[in-house]
């Protein structure tokens, strides 16, 4: 009974909560956090149980309102939408557990909405990952962008004009979506998305098609930040609250490139879409910003900056699997969505840890004191630091080595070279930092740091969801050969 | 040419309001003006969806009992109608959003000159 309805529960429940948290917030304020856990654990629990299910018997569709697609709008769980759930619900739930008390001490007084437009934001991931319908996808992409808007507003006092200038790119990518999918339909006459894709094999005419899809694509670039549409990203990262930036940091431009994904090879047929340049050009993009937001990264001095231009370089991986519009490189994008969600929530958790404790995490003050007075943050750290170089038991390796595998079956020199310069450069800018954490001993007089804010490590609730994710990361390492054989493979569209 | 001028005159004109919205957004220095240019580039998109809609000599789409129901090219398509109902309060939410952030802009800085903010930044 809860099976079958398990597409429609998952953003329910989160909206749900979302609406009663600050109800609970007015009455007991102690009572926001607990709720918002509950709320969060459950999604965890609903989205595991649908892997499951998805994995055991297959897809599950629920129609809303009773109405069948593809005049209703319809809700599917398969073996992608399930997975890109999955770590939806799971990071979010271990950076909620951090940033409520992050934001206790950064953000007094804005807990209780802050917990809410954290609920909303998941809700409306969730819901673009799950809906069938294109249309519908516009609206739940909205839903999360605006209240990623309200998230990333909060925090330095130049939050807000960075979150505008978001704003605005964000609302054009949106619009641009949306103009193309007015192409589609016009083609089509639908929205739901396999109705879609069966009728656009028919259409003869591929000119609108082509155009809507661009549209589309070029919005959703902006969305995930692909090279060069990232302008709004490391300001907008930066600025914001530690709290809020690991929550949006892992998982917004995860679920566009997500939808870029399904459009591509869901919704069209595969055989189509590896004939159109503009995946091509999606998978070229992605090189360039790959080598980019590594260059980018090392010059920057200030260590939540410089993990934001690495997501840049990181979403490059993304798209690079996608452009090659191969198995094994949607193999490499999927699995990637997944280890990067686990290694930047990890990475900016820490930056949040820096900052509670010592106020600031600025990358020429680091030095020896920090392993000493916090040696279990430095080590989840060094972990996540490790695996985004691609160190072998950790999971950043095994995505690239995916994407490099499927570079090589298609002699994709450029895209293999760009790996190999963009993990040198990952060692190079992640060694700086590991480096000042573990020998640099501390400098004394005029050269020293600020005074810590507080002494020694950070307490356990926020210890332990850096150190799940850490965790997490070897058990994902460990475990990706069953992953990709039990989750991955059978997710994959037929006749790719 | 003339001909095509005159049958596509809508898009035509839809063409332009779009490049008109998107120059707004990306050449003004203020941030008020970026977002009118951002609410006319949204606008556009409504209507294209809603041209798009249009059918020659096609009723509002509420059944009628003259046409009947057999020939759907009677009425304009509904759907789209529809569609753009809920885009319009996605825009408008968005306007109410940015202009949340444009209050906190200038309480912060004091201007809205994109290179004021900036010289002020520093």
């Amino acid at each position: 009974m809860i099976i079958a309805n398990l597409p429609a529960l998952i953003p329910l429940t989160y909206l749900v909560a979302a609406l009663l948290i600050p109800l609970a917030g007015a009455w007991r304020p102690p009572l926001a956090p607990a709720l918002a856990l509950a709320g969060a654990s459950a999604g965890v629990v609903l989205a595991l149980a649908g892997l499951v299910q998805v994995a055991a018997s297959g897809p599950l569709s629920y129609e809303m309102g009773g109405w069948p697609p593809p005049g209703g709008i319809e809700f599917v769980l398969d073996g992608l939408s399930a997975f890109v759930v999955a770590v939806v619900a799971v990071v979010g739930l271990a950076t909620l557990a951090h940033g409520r008390c992050t934001a206790r001490a950064q953000t007094p007084g804005r807990v209780v909405p802050f917990l809410s437009a954290s609920m909303i934001f998941l809700t409306g991931l969730t819901g673009m990952v799950l809906t069938g319908d294109l249309f519908n996808l516009y609206v739940f992409l909205e839903i999360s962008s605006l209240a990623a808007y309200a998230l990333l507003a909060v925090g330095s006092r130049q939050a807000p004009l960075s979150t505008f200038r978001y704003l605005v790119m964000g609302t054009a990518g949106a619009s641009f979506y949306l103009f193309g999918l007015a192409f589609l339909y016009l083609e089509t006459g639908t929205l739901n998305m396999a109705d879609m894709g069966r009728i656009l094999t028919l259409v003869d005419d591929r000119s609108p098609v082509i155009m809507g899809l661009t549209f589309m694509g070029v919005g959703m670039a902006l969305k995930m930040a692909l090279f060069p549409l990232h302008g709004w990203l490391p300001d907008a990262y930066t600025d914001a609250s530690s709290a809020s930036t690991s929550l949006v940091a892992p998982l917004g431009t995860k679920v566009a490139a997500y939808v870029l994904l399904r459009l591509f090879f869901f919704v069209l047929e595969p055989e189509y879409a590896r004939g159109l340049p503009l995946v091509t050009a999606v998978g070229y993009l992605g090189i360039a910003g790959i080598v980019w937001g590594s260059v980018m990264a090392i010059l920057q001095p200030e260590l939540k900056r410089m993990l934001a231009y690495s997501s840049v370089s990181q979403v490059g991986y993304i798209a690079a699997g996608i452009g090659l519009a191969s198995p094994l490189g949607l193999i490499a994008a999927v699995l990637h969505i997944l280890n990067h969600a686990f290694m930047k929530a990890c990475l900016f958790l820490v930056a949040g840890n820096l900052r509670s404790r010592r106020g600031h995490s600025d990358i020429p003050w680091f030095d020896q004191s920090l392993r000493r007075a916090m040696p279990w943050s430095m080590a989840a750290f060094a972990a996540a630091a490790l695996s985004m170089i691609g160190i072998p038991p950790l999971a950043g390796f095994f995505s690239k080595w995916y994407l490099a595998l499927a570079a090589l079956e298609q002699a994709n020199w450029m895209l293999l070279a760009a790996l190999v310069a963009s993990s040198l450069l990952n060692a190079v800018y992640f060694f700086r930092v590991l480096e000042r954490m573990y020998l640099l001993p501390a400098p004394e007089g005029a050269g020293a740091p600020p005074a810590p804010i507080e002494e020694g490590e950070v307490p356990a609730s926020m210890l332990v969801p850096t150190l799940v994710l850490a965790g997490g990361l070897l058990a994902l390492g460990l475990g990706n050969a069953w992953l990709v054989t039990h989750l991955i493979r059978p997710m994959l569209p037929a006749g790719l | 040419m003339l001909d095509n001028l005159v049958g596509h005159y809508d898009y035509y004109f839809l063409a332009a309001l779009t490049v008109i919205g998107f120059y707004g957004m990306l050449a003004k220095r203020n941030l008020v003006k970026k977002l009118i240019g951002m609410t006319i580039l949204q606008t556009s998109i409504i209507l294209f969806w809603l041209v798009g809609a249009y059918k020659a000599g096609g009723s509002v789409p509420i059944y009628d009992e003259r046409l009947g129901v057999a020939d759907p090219g009677l009425y304009v398509n509904p759907l789209p109608h529809t569609l753009m109902l809920t885009a319009i309060v996605v825009a408008v939410v968005t306007l109410g959003v940015a202009f949340a952030l444009i209050v906190a802009i200038h309480r912060a800085y004091d201007t809205l000159d994109e290179e004021e903010l900036l010289e002020r930044m520093r």
